[in-house]
């Protein structure tokens, strides 16, 4: 696509012109002064693009607002949760406090809760299993996980999480003993849950940074265990 | 703050017509208050363009997870918990 810079690239469809000449459907190559950086959008892409200028023109928007919000989501990942998991493993002080007063030290830890959402961390033990579902929508912790998979958000997801947990765990690679309780978290207020999940076996000793490579994304959801060390 | 620590409630089986974040499967059913987990915004009337105050008490009710789903065979020991405005709660 030719320099947008206009838009910063926000709608970027992934289209890409041959060379740099634009083509029709048909492949024939054209001009559209002035118009160029909108050829090749779809509808809605278009859409999007047209309300955003709108929205800038009328003040709604700051002009740079929509790229500011992208960054921040690029800084919003798994492994922000698995730093403060594998502090809690390593240093049960910690994990006392980020236990008993999540949000301050999520805070004191860097990162910033989205819309300002309280921030509860459930343990997973050899006695309880936290699971966490958002059975209304797809309510999750993105300033410590990230944008959440397509799968969290799955109406299938979001209906057996309660139905079948252990069944759906057992999909993502969990067998539960029997006598472990599974606790079904429905999250769906103004609170956001991170699962510190099991801490594997063979780790003694290890250094914050090991440990946080064994922290995968779906432990902290609580459908499956960290990952063994020595299987990564 | 009405409710404490191991009442047992059972959750309005109402449909207001506003925006509200309790699901259908709990509705009239029994649970056991496990915390309460203190005043917020109210989301139903935030929903409406409102300011979501007062703010309301929300307690995190534990079910079994048998007795909310007859078709349950996993294990009797699950529970759910969810956390629930103290407006759709009323003694069991």
């Amino acid at each position: 696509m030719s320099d947008n810079k206009d838009h910063g690239g926000f709608f970027d469809t992934g289209w890409r012109p041959s060379g740099d000449v634009h083509r029709d459907e048909d492949g024939r190559p054209h001009e559209h002064p002035g118009l160029q950086e909108d050829v090749g959008l779809g509808v809605r892409a278009s859409r999007a693009l047209a309300m955003h200028e709108l929205l800038v023109e009328k003040g709604v928007l700051g002009e740079n607002e929509v790229e500011e919000a992208i960054e921040a989501w690029s800084e919003r990942v798994p492994s922000n949760g698995a730093t403060l998991v594998a502090k809690a493993w390593a240093d049960p002080e910690f994990k006392k406090r980020l236990l008993e007063h999540p949000k301050e030290t999520v805070i004191e830890s860097g990162f910033v809760p989205e819309h300002n959402a309280d921030v509860i961390v459930l343990e997973n033990t050899e006695d309880v299993q936290h699971m966490v579902v958002c059975t209304l929508c797809s309510c999750y912790p993105t300033a410590l996980l990230g944008p959440p998979p397509d799968w969290y958000k799955s109406f299938s997801y979001r209906s057996r999480a309660v139905t079948e947990p252990r069944k759906v765990m057992s999909e993502f690679g969990l067998e539960l003993e029997e006598e472990t309780e599974v606790r079904v978290v429905d999250s769906n207020s103004e609170l956001r849950f991170l699962v510190i999940p099991r801490r594997p076996e063979g780790t003694e000793g290890w250094s914050v940074e090991q440990l946080a490579d064994l922290v995968n994304r779906n432990s902290m959801i609580g459908v499956a265990a960290a990952t063994e060390p020595g299987t990564d | 703050m009405t409710f404490s620590v191991g009442d047992r409630i059972t959750v309005k089986d109402e449909t207001p017509p506003n925006h509200h974040r309790t699901p259908w499967y709990i509705k009239g059913r029994q649970g056991v208050v496990v915390e309460y987990i203190g005043d917020w915004l109210n989301s139903e009337t935030r929903a409406h363009g409102g300011d979501g105050l007062p703010k309301l008490p929300m307690y995190r009710v534990e079910f079994d997870q048998s007795y909310l789903w007859p078709e349950y065979k996993e294990s009797a020991s699950d529970k759910l918990w969810i956390d629930l405005y103290e407006h759709w709660l009323i003694p069991a």
